[in-house]
Parts: structure tokens; sequence; C-alpha cells
């Protein structure tokens, strides 16, 4: 089922991912992309090799996907999606933790740590949660993704999708580097994705 | 729209079969020839594309097979993914959104629906006059005025080449030629063939012996010694070929000089494009070719000529 869904979605957006920094193996990684669609998760999911996307789970809003029916169960069955409160965040709800147990149990993570959809065309800063990641989990390869075009395939608001090509650029790996301070980090993290669209 | 299968499509087939094996052959043996780095880069890319075309050649064999209607799906599958490649790169903003979706799902299966239904009448004028109206409406009505010319001028142009230029190849299937009835089928085959054989042969002499560059700064691969000789033996390709199409051998030789020349020109005009947006090619669908417009630039150009051509003198 996911094998089709995934193959349906490329088909759809004609993303295809260009590894260009990074190999597609299947090691334990945090991938983190700009977000300009409500497609991103999905389309960045469906693009990754399915050894990998067996491993690999979005991290996704709770609000948005568990409206609704087809929504659940998409998250569930088919992205298998981690699914984290924006709103209330509690000690018992806080996304961190949810993240960290996914990443202690060995698979990775999709994220965008925009925190939300924008639809300017640069990303806006980075919230705090890749570098809790990046420091909990030193061990674990940040890959930094630029995805193209997929809010000209259906943008924010829009119904109706346009059968563009979208395209998802794999950067270098990044690590929290001794010593570097947190919006130092988070700075270096988005510029290593938007200058991603220079390749 | 019924086609006949007689020997003559037979020669053409086998023919354009025989080529192939002829062209695998020699990309076996150059492969094995030593060379640097970028002669073996040369030669991968000319068997990517070689294996590309054992590709394309069976699906259009396939369409053909169908009798008519398939070749029109063909095509307008064609145009849908022409345009989907042409539009990737245009910029078009957000409130272009369902202009766009006109344009994929309802205009382009509109025109290759008239010419399914042979409405000729509206064809011609379908997208020229309706669609170019329709596109600047449609996205005045989401209020985004910026870059509104360019925006709008995109779209139509966009429509005009993928979609009403392609349209005018499946659509010599329809033209009524005395003497030539049931056999329109050859017709497409012979134009397809001698487009894209110019394409192949100004490769070839371009790269065995291209020297002087026609207009570097929009595309360094086209060479005058390319093109002279491209066109020249396409043209007496296409000459050669009279006894599959209702023309006599000199009226080959003058359809097959302009579907050349054309091709040549519709080469050139749809590089500068790529150059402009600071593209290599168009996409990525056929291995070693590009994208589907980087296969199609030369036809969009030609089809139209050829058929006007076609059915004003050969048409009752």
């Amino acid at each position: 089922m996911s094998a089709r869904v995934a193959f349906l979605i490329r088909l759809l957006t004609g993303a295809n991912a260009r590894w260009l920094g990074a190999e597609p193996v299947a090691r334990q990684r945090i991938y983190f992309a700009n977000h300009t669609s409500t497609l991103d998760a999905a389309v960045l999911w469906a693009a990754l090799p399915s050894h990998i996307r067996a491993k690999t789970r979005p991290v996704a809003a709770k609000d948005y996907w568990s409206s609704g029916r087809l929504r659940p169960w998409l998250a569930d069955h088919v992205f298998r999606a981690l699914l984290i409160e924006r709103r209330k965040v509690t000690a018992e709800n806080n996304p961190l933790r949810a993240m960290l147990a996914v990443l202690e149990a060995g698979e990775s993570l999709i994220i965008f740590p925009e925190g939300g959809r924008f639809s300017g065309p640069e990303p806006q800063p980075f919230k705090g949660g890749l570098y809790h990641l990046a420091k909990d989990r030193p061990k674990t390869e940040l890959v930094p993704i630029y995805l193209e075009n997929l809010n000209r395939i259906l943008p924010k608001g829009e119904i109706v999708f346009v059968p563009l090509l979208g395209s998802i650029t794999v950067g270098k790996p990044l690590r929290l580097e001794p010593g570097e301070t947190k919006a130092d980090f988070l700075a270096r993290a988005r510029e290593a994705v938007w200058c991603l669209r220079l390749t | 729209m019924t086609l006949l299968f007689d020997r003559e499509t037979g020669w053409l087939v086998g023919g354009v079969i025989a080529m192939l094996v002829l062209a695998s052959l020699a990309g076996w043996l150059l492969a094995r020839r030593p060379g640097d780095e970028g002669y073996r880069k040369t030669i991968a890319n000319l068997n990517a594309r070689t294996k590309a075309w054992w590709m394309m050649v069976a699906i259009f064999f396939l369409a053909m097979l169908s009798g008519g209607i398939g070749s029109v799906v063909l095509f307008g599958l064609t145009s849908f993914l022409a345009l989907r490649e042409f539009l990737t790169m245009a910029p078009t903003r957000p409130g272009d959104h369902r202009t766009l979706f006109w344009a994929f799902f309802i205009i382009t299966p509109v025109q290759y629906w008239l010419v399914a239904t042979d409405w000729y009448g509206l064809f011609a004028i379908f997208i020229p006059v309706y669609a170019f109206l329709f596109v600047p409406l449609r996205s005045v009505l989401c209020g985004d005025t910026e870059n509104f010319l360019q925006r709008t001028a995109t779209i139509q142009w966009a429509l005009m080449i993928c979609v009403y230029c392609v349209s005018h190849a499946p659509a010599l299937l329809t033209l009524d030629i005395p003497g030539y009835e049931g056999q329109n089928g050859k017709l497409l085959f012979y134009f397809v063939l001698v487009v894209q054989a110019s394409d192949v042969l100004q490769y070839i002499w371009g790269k065995t012996c291209g020297k002087h560059k026609i207009v570097p700064l929009v595309s360094p691969n086209k060479t005058w010694e390319g093109f002279v000789g491209g066109v020249l033996s396409a043209t007496l390709l296409g000459t050669a070929l009279w006894w599959a199409t209702p023309f006599t051998p000199w009226q080959a030789a003058g359809m097959s000089l302009v579907i050349t020349l054309l091709g040549f020109a519709g080469g050139l005009v749809m590089s500068a494009i790529k150059r402009d947006r600071g593209v290599k090619d168009y996409g990525s669908l056929i291995e070693g070719h590009g994208g589907v417009m980087d296969r199609m630039d030369s036809l969009c150009f030609s089809a139209p000529v050829f058929f006007h051509l076609v059915r004003y003198f050969f048409t009752v």
C-alpha cells in the first residue's frame, strides 16, 4: 500500500530526489527541509528509496492531520507520521520527547524546523527543536533538504492541484559543532537548506 | 479515422527498426574503443539516446496499431508532459493557479478532443482565440496584477507551443486526401520520421565535422556543418521515402526541406528559452535526451506548417 501511494505521489508531483550532498543509505538521520506546501511531508517521504522510507517517519502537526477521516488514516497507515502538538504543549505531549523516542527506536525523522507553512520563497528562521535534537543525538546525521515548486503544485488553501514538476535537493549532512550557540547553529542549518536552491 | 496497414507501412516500420539495430551496433562498437573522459561521456550519452529511441519508437508503433485514436491520445499525453515541463520553469504567480489548472485539465483535452472528432473549424481557433482570451480573464479574477502581461503571455505561449502546435501532428490523420484514403497513418509516420531524422542527422554531422557555431550564445552545439549536413541528408531521406506519401519525389523534397528548416528553427527558439531560464534541459524523463520538450522542440514548429501545406495543396 505504502509503496503504491509513494509511486502515485512521485508520478503526480514529478518529484525525484537529487542526492547531491549525501548518499541514499539507510543510516539514522534527521532530514530537515523548508516548508511551503501541504504536500511537503508526503512528497519528501515518497521520494526516499523504499528501504529508507520504511525506517523514516515524517513529523506533522496533530491539529491538521487528525481532522476528517482520510488524513488520520493516511498519517497512521501510510506515512506513519509522528503527530505532534503545536498549540497546547505540556510536559506530557512535548514534541521533543516524542521525536527523541522515535530516534531512540532506531528510526529516522523528517522535520520542518520553520514550524509552519509559509508562502514566501525564503525559509523563515528555524525554531529551536532541531538544535535540541542535534544536542541530544550527536551521532545522528542532520541532512538539509530544499523543496522547490511544491507550493505551486498545491498552494496553501487551494483544493485543486496543478501537475507541475517539484524538485527535491538533498544537501551535505551537518552536525552541531562543539561550543556552537543555538542561534548560530540554527542560522547555519537554515542557510544549508536555502543555499541548495542554487545547485 | 481508420488506418490501413499496407506493405508500405511495413517497409517504413522495418526501415526504422533496421536503422535502430544499426545505431545500437555502432554504439556498441564505439563504446569498445578506448578514449578519454570526454569521448566516453559522449558515447554513453549516444547509447542512452539510442536506447530511448527504441522505447519511443515502440510506443509510437503501439499507438498507431490502435487505428488512429491511440495516436491522438499519445500526442495528447505528450502535450500534457511538455506543458508540465514548460510551465515548471516558467515564472507564474499564485494568482495563476486556477488558470494553470484549466490549461492542463480542460484546454489540453478539449484541443485533442477536437482532433479526434475532426472538428477542424474549432480546432484551428480554439487555443489562439478562446484560450488566449480566457487565460488573462481567469488570472485577473484573482486580483494579482504584478507582471500580469508577462504571466499571461507565458501561459499563452506555453499552450501555443506545447498543445496547439503539437496537436497538428495527429491532425494529419483527419485530412481527406484523394487517392490516399485510409493511409494517413503513413503521412504522420513520414512527418515524424523526417523531423526526428533531421535532429539526429544534425547531431551526427555536428559531432563529426561541426566547427563553425551558428549562434554560440544560444546553443553551443549548433554548427553550420551540422545544420547544412543534417538538413540536406534529412531532405534526401524524405525525398527517398516519397512512395509512402501522396507526394511526387520533387514535392516530397520540398516538404522535407520545409520540415527540416522549421525543425531547426524550433530547436533554436526553444534553446533560447532554456538559456533565458538558466536550465540545460526541460526535464529528465527521456534518458540521454532530457525532457519531452527537448525531443519535441523541432516538431512544434514544423507540425502546423506541414499540416497547412498538405491541407492546402493535397485535400479537396
